[in-house]
């Protein structure tokens, strides 16, 4: 393989950050192509700042590079400077590790973790000099690959894709690297290729299934070959412990967000917020020895350099004995002096405040809570189970424990909502601000509000999304409502993103178009509120056809066939539309880890279990099991006695 | 002898290669990791987000390489008594302690930053920022041809005042930059980039240091600076040129002259 290097290297010091584009980071692998090597670019479709961090590439990047036959080498988006500068020279995309041209793998791996990414991705495969559809594609060009949680509707992405995997990556990286091996030592064709990965389970081929369409949003498809399976189920890694990866996280030279060592505790949640994708797709439950937390805490401390690590999950307050596991760490003599652990997605109870008090012992910047919902009738239908009292505890003991800023996060735009529910938010972020004054002359109290946009393979799946003009005037309502509050501050998502999101999210093959349009118009970088526009997304929809009330804001009958009805995450149909309805009639289900099975389908479709290393749910609070769910707003707390 | 303690440590480092395109701040941060690993009891400031306590020379452009990169690191007294880390000053000229530390930090830090040596710096040492008084640059350019550069370079020297408009503190303001270029020469074309051209550059850093962008907009506004090396960073005395550490791990000492001191 060819090397930039040399082209490039004249024109780095005219672009901003440089260092995004050198590599050389600590982890960082060269791989050698000597020998039969399938080689993987694996690719990030945002800034290098942004997808570095990624975990999930990360872990891919060292598995390909210790399989005998796999060498894998790393791409992020270029920023427009340096794009423009490759387009002006003729330069194609590059890997970090070697500056070999993106076009000469074997694999273009992306990790689509977030909707609007999907026109840099088809940016990135046309700077790889290869056609950004999958069906111009010939002999000659690296085969496109992706994974990440939007892949569980990947329709929308379809035509640039030549595979599509569901779920963990771990084992299926491995098992492409050896078809591709066989099928280059068979001689195989571009066609016969793409029918043996269709052949691994978790890996669907969009190009061999026949599709047809309903109204927007609504799509039928067919395997075009009898050995093409007609439902892909997802991949799950059955025993965490057995991947201890990243072993060697990549530390990087210049500034990323999230720089600090991260250690996956578990995967999978069933706390079952109904709006929660990532909860759905990751089941079920499954924890990481203790012990192996530990080890790879301390190892990766020790290799780093860092000084602050951060205990990934969906909610990390959940896994067993966490106090016991971040009391080791931070009392660990050889890396403890400093070492400041974080614990993301708080659970929202004193005790769990109590254990962050503890370990935040270095830095205390913020503590953020996330009841999603401001009444508890909201709260119950999303299953969002928080009571009032907890939230209060919580923040009083946050207030209390020394903390001057606490954010709160919630939805708005969610299924049955009111204005009494929006106008609940206010109301909380107003009380937590009372509490905060019984402690500290000035506290702030951040309510940031972002709008609800449903996902497939969950419960509100089929719900009509809240028009921007609906959630514009929802967030006046709040800002009206909190205008007269010192110390209370809101900040909102905006409307128009939320419907770009929207449009992409449960969209159809049809949506291929519309992404090819935007991008053509210069619509990459659509997570970056200063390169977003609505405008270019109406444009291509208008230009295609595509009525984006029909898409986004209609409320799908749950008989009516879904573009991911192929797709399986591991969840039955009868359980989300289940679900759905208990959410209307505002019936909360509780954390199947500690109480009997729902039968989602997970588990039992896989086989699998809950790995959890303790069978006692955590101490008290509302979100523990037992819970008595009648009263969860009917438990004031009293405020006004110790009012000034 | 029972030397008092260094409460500091004096390092030498090159930044050389493709490291070169990342920032100050970057190498800041690389040096605080590094020295974690090395276990160097490094000390912090006090209060809500400490900080530890490094001191950089002038800082390199990003893009620019170097030679002669400085850093004090403050020490922790408390840890380095009771740690491994017991630095006596300039006991390193005696003994093979520093050398030790200058080997473990190179493979600690990123390919092309390479540690020649580290010392405990005794208090009368004053800090990189107060004591380097010039830097010796090598250039390579762009965007004139060598006829132009030569000219250029031979209508600056023969100036007494050189204007240039430059940035202070979000501010524009217009310097003579004439005084801070002490020697300037154009050096043919480059052995790499034959349409390039070479300069070497010897400029003040005091009253204000002056940066070799700034240098090439004195010189001609269709200068393009392509490559930026800094081969040595001075301090100047009456009678001497020293560096703030040598290669072989001399400190200039106290503010009379030292006589072991290298003569520029």
């Amino acid at each position: 393989m060819e090397s930039i290097w040399d082209a490039l290297e004249p024109h780095l010091l005219s672009v901003e950050k440089p260092a995004r584009y050198i590599g050389m980071e600590d982890g960082a692998t060269l791989p050698s192509y000597e020998g039969e090597v399938i080689s993987w670019l694996l690719c990030y479709p945002d800034t290098y700042e942004v997808g570095l961090p990624n975990q999930g590439l990360q872990m891919l990047y060292e598995i390909i590079n210790e399989h005998p036959n796999g060498a894998a080498e790393r791409a992020y988006a270029p920023w427009v400077d340096l794009e423009a500068v490759l387009r002006r020279e003729g330069l194609p995309l590059f890997s970090l590790e070697h500056h070999h041209r993106a076009g000469d793998f074997d694999v273009l791996g992306f990790n689509l973790a977030a909707e609007l990414t999907c026109t840099n991705l088809v940016n990135m495969i046309d700077l790889a000099q290869v056609p950004v559809r999958q069906g111009d594609r010939g002999e000659q060009h690296p085969l496109v690959i992706v994974g990440g949680h939007c892949t569980y509707n990947p329709e929308p992405i379809a035509d640039f894709v030549d595979a599509v995997v569901l779920g963990d990556g771990e084992e299926v990286v491995g098992e492409l690297t050896s078809v591709l091996l066989a099928g280059r030592r068979s001689g195989w064709s571009r066609h016969q290729v793409l029918c043996a990965m269709a052949q691994v389970p978790g890996v669907y081929v969009p190009s061999l299934y026949d599709v047809t369409f309903g109204p927007a949003g609504s799509q039928v498809s067919t395997p075009r070959f009898a050995e093409v399976p007609a439902i892909v189920e997802k991949r799950t890694v059955a025993d965490l412990g057995a991947w201890p990866y990243p072993k060697r996280q990549l530390v990087p030279l210049t500034e990323v967000v999230h720089d600090r060592l991260n250690v996956e505790v578990f995967r999978g949640c069933t706390r079952g917020c109904r709006f929660c994708q990532a909860g759905m797709i990751t089941r079920p439950v499954r924890e990481r020895p203790a012990a192996q937390v530990a080890e790879m805490v301390a190892t990766g401390l020790e290799r780093t350099g860092y000084e602050e690590v951060t205990l990934t999950s969906l909610s990390t307050a959940d896994f067993s004995d966490i106090e016991q596991t971040v009391r080791q760490i931070i009392d660990d003599p050889a890396t403890g002096r400093r070492v400041s652990v974080s614990l993301p997605s708080l659970r929202v109870d004193a005790f769990t405040v109590g254990t962050a008090a503890q370990i935040q012992r270095v830095k205390r910047t913020g503590l953020t809570f996330a009841p999603e919902g401001g009444t508890w009738r909201m709260r119950q239908v999303i299953n969002k189970l928080i009571t009032e009292e907890d939230l209060y505890a919580a923040v009083d003991a946050a207030f209390s424990q020394g903390w001057r800023r606490v954010k709160l996060y919630f939805l708005i735009g969610l299924p049955t909502e009111t204005d009494e529910d929006v106008l609940g938010i206010a109301e909380l972020g107003r009380r937590c601000v009372e509490l905060g004054r019984r402690y500290h002359h000035s506290v702030t109290v951040t309510v940031s509000v972002g709008g609800f946009v449903p996902k497939a393979q969950t419960p509100f799946q089929w719900f009509g999304q809240d028009t921007p003009e609906e959630l514009k005037r929802k967030i006046i309502l709040l800002r009206e409502a909190t205008r007269t509050t010192r110390g209370l501050s809101l900040r909102w998502h905006e409307a128009e993103a939320t419907l770009a999101e929207g449009i992409v999210s449960r969209a159809d093959r049809r949506m291929g178009k519309v992404i090819e349009r935007v991008w053509a118009a210069g619509g990459t970088f659509q997570e970056w509120s200063e390169h977003f526009s609505l405008d270019r997304w109406l444009d291509a929809c208008a230009a295609e056809g595509i009525d984006v009330d029909e898409l986004v804001h209609r409320e799908r009958p749950t008989d009516e066939p879904l573009p991911w009805d192929h797709l399986s995450a591991g969840l039955h149909r009868e359980f989300l539309a289940d679900d759905y309805a208990d959410a209307i009639s505002q019936v909360a289900v509780e954390d199947c880890r500690w109480t009997p099975c729902y039968d989602c389908g997970a588990c039992t479709g896989l086989g699998l279990e809950h790995v959890v290393a303790s069978p006692i749910p955590p101490a008290g609070g509302s979100q523990g099991t037992g819970q008595d769910r009648s009263n969860g707003g009917a438990i004031p707390v009293q405020l006004s006695a110790a009012r000034r | 002898m029972t030397a008092e303690l260094a409460d500091r440590l004096r390092i030498r480092y090159t930044k050389l290669g493709k490291i070169r395109f990342t920032s100050q701040r970057d190498v800041a941060r690389m040096w605080e990791r590094a020295l974690r690993r090395a276990k160097v009891p490094v000390a912090y400031t006090s209060g809500f987000s400490p900080r530890p306590l490094l001191g950089f020379s002038l800082a390199l452009p990003t893009g620019g390489e170097s030679d002669a990169e400085y850093l004090d690191v403050r020490l922790d007294p408390a840890e380095a008594r009771g740690g491994e880390f017991v630095v006596n000053p300039q006991a390193p000229l005696e003994g093979p302690a520093y050398l030790d530390l200058a080997q473990m930090l190179t493979p600690l830090l990123p390919q092309g930053i390479d540690v020649a040596c580290a010392v405990g710096l005794p208090h009368s040492e004053e800090s990189l920022q107060e004591a380097v008084t010039s830097c010796n640059w090598e250039l390579e350019v762009s965007g004139v041809d060598s006829d132009g550069v030569t000219e250029a370079v031979e209508r600056l020297l023969s100036s007494t005042t050189v204007l240039v408009e430059r940035d202070r503190k979000g501010r524009r303001v217009t310097d003579d930059v004439r005084p801070a270029v002490l020697a300037l020469s154009a050096t043919g074309p480059s052995p790499r980039h034959p349409t390039n051209h070479g300069l070497t550059a010897h400029l003040a850093m005091r009253p204000r240091g002056l940066r070799p962008s700034e240098l090439l907009r004195a010189l001609d506004e269709n200068l393009v600076l392509t490559r930026a090396r800094r081969t040595h960073q001075w301090i100047d005395r009456s009678d001497a040129r020293l560096e703030p550490l040598s290669v072989t791990g001399q400190l200039p000492g106290a503010c009379v002259p030292d006589h072991s001191g290298q003569l520029a």
